[in-house]
């Protein structure tokens, strides 16, 4: 492995309205190496990857790329350069196919004109190489989340680039995905490809990365050789405190049955779905993609229609035709996916706060700007929020903070039963840990959570219950001390 | 608590600071009009300014709050038409005048709702189900009138358009009246709270238990409303209902909110930017007649307004980023 440094990165620093996202952050990357760039919700990273890949400009700070002092103009002049970025919200266009996608903006041509076939016939190239077998003329947003992931990294890694920066690349992928994903990166970086990743998950740090750069609020920590590393000194450096438990899974004393699903069919594909829940209880809800567990959350909320089965809460059928049905029978629905469903990204961190019970906070239609300013205040003091005010547009603030407005607005509404639809995902380990403790103090206070996730550890980590789904029916339950990592995979996978 | 207190003291010239921005271009035009012509700056004139300036004023409050919905009306125009005639005709036929107000409002209120409706529940875009609107309205007032205008009114309805109070026009008065409670809804009520989080993100409104239907079917009845409103004083300061009348004032009322800065992508927008909107538009159309520009070289003159200062709050919205 070659050791030139082929990019630097010197007293960067990077300044929005009112904060200060990177100051004076020190960045190098070798030829041919794996560089996992690793710190918390709001520590940076993203911001420092845009400036890299021309997405923000810089405030201050140098750049040097093969020797050179360069400035980076715009995306399309980084791409130019060599640098490709995969981002954490996917640039893709719902309406035209894979393939077009993959090659969007520097079609083939024949004659002129655009060679649809060659288009397709590289891509599915592409696409094979990556272990995928799925059809390049496919629209986008006939794909799933997953599978639009990879279609972005087919993207990149088509564009031949010598610097590839991949952000959270594997948060929506399965494990075989993952494991296609790495054999990549790791072809491309014996080829000379320098990779930038960025990654929540240790684990994975360990099985990729090369060299490791730790950045905390804004500020460069160090850069480490990663096989020196160890994980909890990696999570020290991060979070400057021990974290002494990744899941501090608390167990709330069980209260009566506050949910009861039975026999529960949609034409969204569930099939006699049937269980109880308690107040205090976590129910994990296990599966692979595509088996149901969303659809479930979506029928439990009101969004899709039910064809037979009842709900009941607190003992008592429900008629839960609709989200507000929903919200007033005491349920409340954090989505998988926050920007595009949970916030209203162009309101402040209070109106998104409140916005599922204006009800409570309105007397004949009018508001009560005091009364809504105070609860608004108190969640974000209580879970602890930061944003420098109530009336920060929310679409400035970060990943987990984020997470935490959409939560305080279901606490805000005094919800009973919540669904958590994969509650860490894109949430840096410090985050995630406080969002656990807040699992924790909910159940404490006698709520119920059905928690839905990807990630096997934080369901086996967190729940007192694991549910396991398949084909849009529940196909085994398991108590927290029965169930392990194979049981559960064997049960998701129907062996 | 307060902490709370000083953020929102903070957060003040974030929020208008757009406004200030739209307020002195309007300033600016005004001086550069009083250079030009000293007659612009009498009292006289500017209330004339500010009475040219109500009809599109009052339609553009209806259009704000569509367009912060993330929709568009293009009926607006037709259906001040139509709503004009109604009550022009009820009003010929002898009903008494407050009745005939209500009836002329409850025309364009109906064409809203039926507007509103053909959105929410047929799913039309915004853009079609108001094209469409747009012609029926205008074809019906035509109609109804035998293409003819209904002329010659009572006393009391010409008085809402000749009226004075302190020399203000009532037109005017009543034009303030509707914006201090369209501001007033749109950032203290549940309806004006729906409005941005409906415009922002549709979905998550509808997640977060908003009545997404029932709310954007309300806004489109409001705009159609308060077309009602501008066709009754539309008819009292001509004293006559004309089916032609409103034509392209869904354009002007387009213009006037968008020069306001409110975003035609939704989830952006103020009344008070509207109301600077609308005045720089009669403004301008003013300040060109007294200088005596011809009506051809008005149009480009207006055209130009609009893009540049669209282009100017963009920059603006960019940097504050």
């Amino acid at each position: 492995m070659a050791d030139a440094p082929v990019l630097q990165m010197r007293h960067i620093r990077k300044t929005f309205p009112g904060v200060v996202a990177l100051d004076d952050v020190d960045f190098d990357l070798r030829r041919g190496e794996v560089h996992i760039l690793l710190g918390e919700n709001g520590a940076g990273k993203s911001t420092l990857m845009k400036i890299l890949s021309g997405a923000y400009q810089k405030s201050a700070g140098q750049i040097v790329l093969d020797g050179q002092d360069i400035e980076i103009r715009n995306p399309k002049h980084a791409q130019t350069l060599g640098i490709s970025t995969i981002y954490q919200e996917f640039n893709l266009i719902p309406h035209l196919s894979a393939g077009e996608n993959i090659f969007l903006g520097r079609e083939p041509r024949r004659l002129g004109l655009i060679d649809q076939r060659a288009i397709f016939q590289e891509a599915t190239r592409a696409l094979n190489g990556l272990g995928l077998n799925l059809d390049p003329h496919k629209l986008i947003k006939e794909l799933k989340v997953a599978e639009q992931q990879m279609i972005e990294v087919a993207k990149a890694l088509s564009l031949d680039a010598r610097i590839l920066i991949m952000d959270e690349p594997t948060a929506a992928l399965t494990e075989h995905e993952i494991k296609a994903l790495f054999a990549t990166i790791r072809s491309l970086r014996d080829k000379g490809v320098s990779i930038v990743y960025i990654s929540h998950r240790m684990e994975e740090l360990f099985e990729i990365g090369d060299r490791v750069t730790v950045l905390r609020d804004g500020r460069t920590v160090g850069t480490y050789d990663v096989r020196e590393m160890s994980k909890s000194e990696l999570i020290r450096l991060m979070v400057n405190r021990e974290l002494t438990e990744l899941f501090p899974k608390e167990r709330a004393e069980l209260g009566p049955e506050v949910l009861r699903v039975e026999g529960l069919n949609t034409q969204g594909g569930l099939k006699d779905i049937s269980f109880s829940l308690r107040k205090g209880e976590v129910l994990g809800i296990a599966g692979l993609l595509g088996a149901g567990r969303t659809e479930l959350a979506r029928a439990i909320f009101g969004l899709d229609k039910i064809a037979s089965g009842t709900i009941s809460i607190n003992g008592s059928p429900q008629r839960i035709g609709s989200p507000r049905a929903a919200i007033n029978s005491g349920i409340g629905f954090l989505t998988e996916d926050r920007k595009s469903q949970g916030l209203v990204l162009p309101l402040s961190v209070k109106e998104n706060l409140c916005l599922a019970s204006v009800d409570k906070f309105s007397r004949w239609g009018l508001m009560n700007a005091q009364e809504e300013q105070q609860a608004a205040d108190r969640y974000v003091k209580d879970l602890r929020i930061k944003t420098p005010s109530l009336n920060q547009k929310v679409v400035y603030l970060s990943g987990g903070n984020q997470q935490k407005v959409v939560l305080s607005k279901w606490l805000c509404c005094k919800s009973e039963v919540f669904i958590f639809d994969e509650p860490t995902r894109g949430v840096d380990v410090g985050a995630k840990a406080e969002i656990y403790q807040l699992m924790n103090r909910l159940t404490a206070s006698g709520v119920a959570i059905i928690m839905i996730s990807s990630e096997m550890l934080e369901v086996l980590g967190m729940s007192d219950r694991i549910l396991v789904m398949r084909g849009g029916r529940i196909r085994g339950e398991f108590s927290a001390e029965e169930a392990t990592q194979e049981r559960v995979l064997q049960c998701a996978l129907g062996e | 608590m307060c902490a709370g207190r000083i953020a929102l003291r903070q957060s003040f010239p974030a929020h208008y600071g757009r406004q200030l921005g739209t307020l002195s271009g309007l300033l600016g035009l005004a001086l550069v009009l009083w250079a030009l012509t000293p007659h612009f700056l009498t009292i006289s004139n500017l209330l004339n300014v500010a009475e040219q300036a109500t009809i599109i004023a009052i339609i553009a409050v209806g259009m704000t709050f569509v367009i912060i919905t993330g929709g568009i009306d293009l009926s607006v125009g037709s259906v001040l038409a139509f709503a004009g005639v109604v009550m022009a005709s009820v009003l010929h036929s002898g009903v008494p005048l407050p009745l005939a107000l209500m009836v002329g409002l409850g025309a364009g209120l109906l064409c809203g709702l039926v507007n509103g409706l053909l959105i929410t529940v047929g799913r039309l875009p915004p853009f079609i189900a108001t094209l469409g609107m747009m012609s029926v309205a205008r074809g019906a007032a035509l109609m109804f009138t035998e293409g003819r205008p209904i002329s010659g009114f009572s006393e009391s309805l010409r008085s809402l358009a000749t009226g004075e109070v302190l020399r203000v026009p009532a037109p005017v008065i009543i034009m303030i009246g509707v914006y201090v409670i369209a501001h007033f809804v749109l950032r203290r009520t549940k309806l004006g709270r729906y409005t941005y989080a409906i415009g922002g993100n549709e979905e998550a409104a509808l997640l977060s238990g908003i009545n997404v239907k029932l709310y954007k079917t309300m806004v489109y009845g409001l705009a159609g409303l308060l077309s009602g409103l501008a066709a009754i004083l539309l008819t009292a300061r001509l004293n006559s209902a004309q089916p032609i009348a409103g034509i392209s004032y869904e354009l002007d009322a387009i213009a006037a909110t968008v020069i306001g800065g409110t975003s035609l992508l939704g989830g952006e927008g103020t009344i008070i930017g509207t109301l600077i909107g609308a005045l720089i538009m009669a403004v301008l159309r003013n300040g060109l007649n007294l200088l005596g520009v011809s009506s051809f070289i008005q149009q480009i003159v207006i055209g130009t307004v609009i893009i540049v200062a669209v282009l100017i709050d963009m920059a603006l919205k960019r940097r504050g980023k």
